[in-house]
């Protein structure tokens, strides 16, 4: 079966980001982008599915700037047989970002799409779902646990109290949970290799998608700073400070 | 303007999560609804109707919609909410699983986890790992929110006397099927609601030194949680994360032991009121943002703490 794979690009986990100067946007000039930790999850968990026997073949999507095309030899160096972009220098927003998927799979036909729960950037947990519903297909979200067999999915969740399974008719749309997998690296030789797979790319006019955004970034802000406070010395000084000082326990 | 709450329930009774919406819908300012989905989810009802400030709770009851799934529940809040300005519902994993999807079909750029109402258009919330606060506003002609608990206080859970109406559709889109969950049972209060929390992180060594951090919970009737290192670790379960992409908390008190305060667990609980650190490793990113700071190996003082508590 055909799995299909969607990555984001985005500022690497490790890098605390700042405002622009004048407040309008997120200051991303020369800060180290990468493929987003879920995305990569994804990705695994495709690869994993083609050296079971299970995928036949596994598509790695991307929607966004041409600079995508990096995280998309990414996923291509971690085992993804091609890639697709759809190109564009627009501000994207989930929905956005799901109709041109949606249209991707529309080409494609894919039995499976496996994504991230949600992007370290945008924080949205939205593409997905969105993406489930305009497909139709089932969904399964925060997926810990992902098994196929009988044309049926079966997904273990991450859900607020515990656990929850679930079995799904597919086609359907899977968003990895951090534990689904741990990511391997890509090596040398498949990143080399990985130059020569092939990769397309499309603009959203092609598919036939309008990307107009609905909500307008007014501007961002640092949240309000916390001061450091003071260090005790010892347990009997900290459990006073507590009763007395912060008056949070008595 | 009409407002929408989507109740978190399980069915026999309302869960505090749907409050917390209530009080954002407040502050957008209108007659607020409440919409229970569920199956025999008349006690939901009965306490969502109770709830001070509601208009009408709307009971849309049915075998199909017994575990919240969102295929057979997002057309229903889209059909209802339709008729609303703005549709609301607390960031719990069954909101996030449900609410963008019904976004979709509603054609709407739902906006998650806001932090604050600056106008009915205008939100805050937090991105890039609560880094940034980002001021968004919204075109669309019904508003599809998630609200962020620990931003909003809970509504008064009595005092009101809504009336309760049927909602006769049904849903049953036969794409998915609930097999079975296993829920982590505890004594203690819930992570997201407790005043207090008590975290351990990779520094707990392992899961049976956690018996140190719950003695300690039990004295201060704490919650328990836990930072990625620790569940990875496979220490304690993952509902116990607290992080950007575990559970966002906001007490009274939070304790931190043996956690380094990596960015992602700091979206998570740098909102608490008081924050205390206890570490061996002075140069800790946690020492920053911590209001008390106890520079010493957790294994002595997390004993020396329960005595003194």
């Amino acid at each position: 079966m055909k799995v299909l794979v969607a990555v984001k690009r985005v500022v690497d986990y490790n890098v605390k980001v700042r405002p622009k100067s004048d407040g309008s946007d997120v200051d991303l000039a020369n800060v180290k982008m990468s493929i987003n930790p879920f995305c990569e999850i994804a990705v695994e968990e495709a690869v994993r599915l083609a050296e079971k026997g299970v995928a036949t073949e596994v598509i790695a999507v991307s929607v966004g700037p041409k600079q995508c095309q990096e995280q998309l030899r990414t996923a291509l160096a971690l085992g993804a047989d091609r890639a697709i972009l759809v190109e564009t220098e627009e501000t994207l927003e989930p929905l956005s970002i799901a109709k041109c998927l949606k249209a991707v799979c529309d080409a494609e036909s894919p039995d499976l799409v496996l994504m991230g729960k949600q992007a370290i950037d945008g924080d949205n947990n939205q593409t997905g779902q969105m993406l489930s519903a305009l497909l139709g297909c089932a969904q399964a979200t925060f997926a810990s646990e992902l098994s196929l067999n009988d044309g049926k999915a079966v997904v273990i969740r991450e859900v607020d109290g515990g656990l929850q399974t679930l079995e799904l008719s597919l086609p359907a749309v899977v968003t990895s949970d951090l534990r689904l997998n741990e990511p391997r690296y890509a090596s040398l030789p498949n990143i080399m290799k990985a130059k020569r797979k092939p990769l397309d790319v499309k603009t959203p006019d092609d598919l036939g998608v309008s990307i107009a955004p609905r909500v307008t970034l007014l501007g961002v802000e640092m949240p309000a700073e916390r001061q450091a406070g003071i260090k005790v010395e010892d347990v009997a000084m900290l459990v006073d400070k507590l009763k007395n000082e912060a008056k949070v326990i008595s | 303007m009409s407002i929408l709450v989507i109740a978190e329930h399980d069915n026999s009774s309302l869960k505090p999560a749907t409050l917390n919406s209530v009080t954002a819908a407040q502050a957008i300012g209108g007659d607020i609804d409440i919409l229970v989905i569920g199956s025999d989810c008349q006690g939901a009802a009965e306490q969502a109707a109770k709830v001070a400030g509601i208009s009408k709770v709307l009971v849309a009851d049915n075998g199909a919609y017994s575990h919240q799934l969102a295929e057979n529940v997002a057309p229903l809040i889209a059909e209802v909410g339709a008729a609303y300005s703005h549709v609301l519902a607390t960031a719990t994993t069954t909101a996030k699983n449900i609410v963008p999807r019904a976004a979709a079909l509603m054609d709407v750029q739902a906006i998650s986890e806001i932090s604050e109402v600056v106008s009915a258009d205008t939100f805050k919330r937090p991105i890039y790992a609560g880094n940034v606060i980002a001021t968004v506003q919204s075109s669309d002609a019904i508003k599809l929110l998630t609200v962020r608990g620990t931003a909003f206080d809970a509504a008064p859970a009595e005092g009101g006397s809504a009336t309760i109406e049927a909602v006769a559709s049904a849903h049953d889109a036969g794409k998915s099927e609930f097999k079975g969950e296993e829920v982590a049972k505890s004594d203690r209060p819930e992570l997201t609601a407790a005043k207090v929390v008590i975290s351990g992180g990779r520094g707990m060594g392992n899961g049976d030194n956690f018996s140190m951090i719950y003695s300690v919970a039990d004295m201060l009737g704490a919650g328990v949680g836990a930072s990625r290192a620790a569940v990875d670790a496979g220490f304690v379960p993952n509902d116990m994360q607290v992080g950007q992409t575990g559970k966002i908390v906001a007490p009274d008190l939070y304790v931190a032991v043996g956690i380094s305060g990596a960015i992602q667990h700091l979206a998570g609980m740098k909102d608490s009121k008081v924050i205390v650190a206890i570490n061996k490793d002075e140069e800790a990113p946690i020492f920053s943002v911590a209001d008390y700071g106890l520079v010493a190996d957790l294994f002595t003082a997390l004993p020396e703490l329960e005595s003194a508590l």
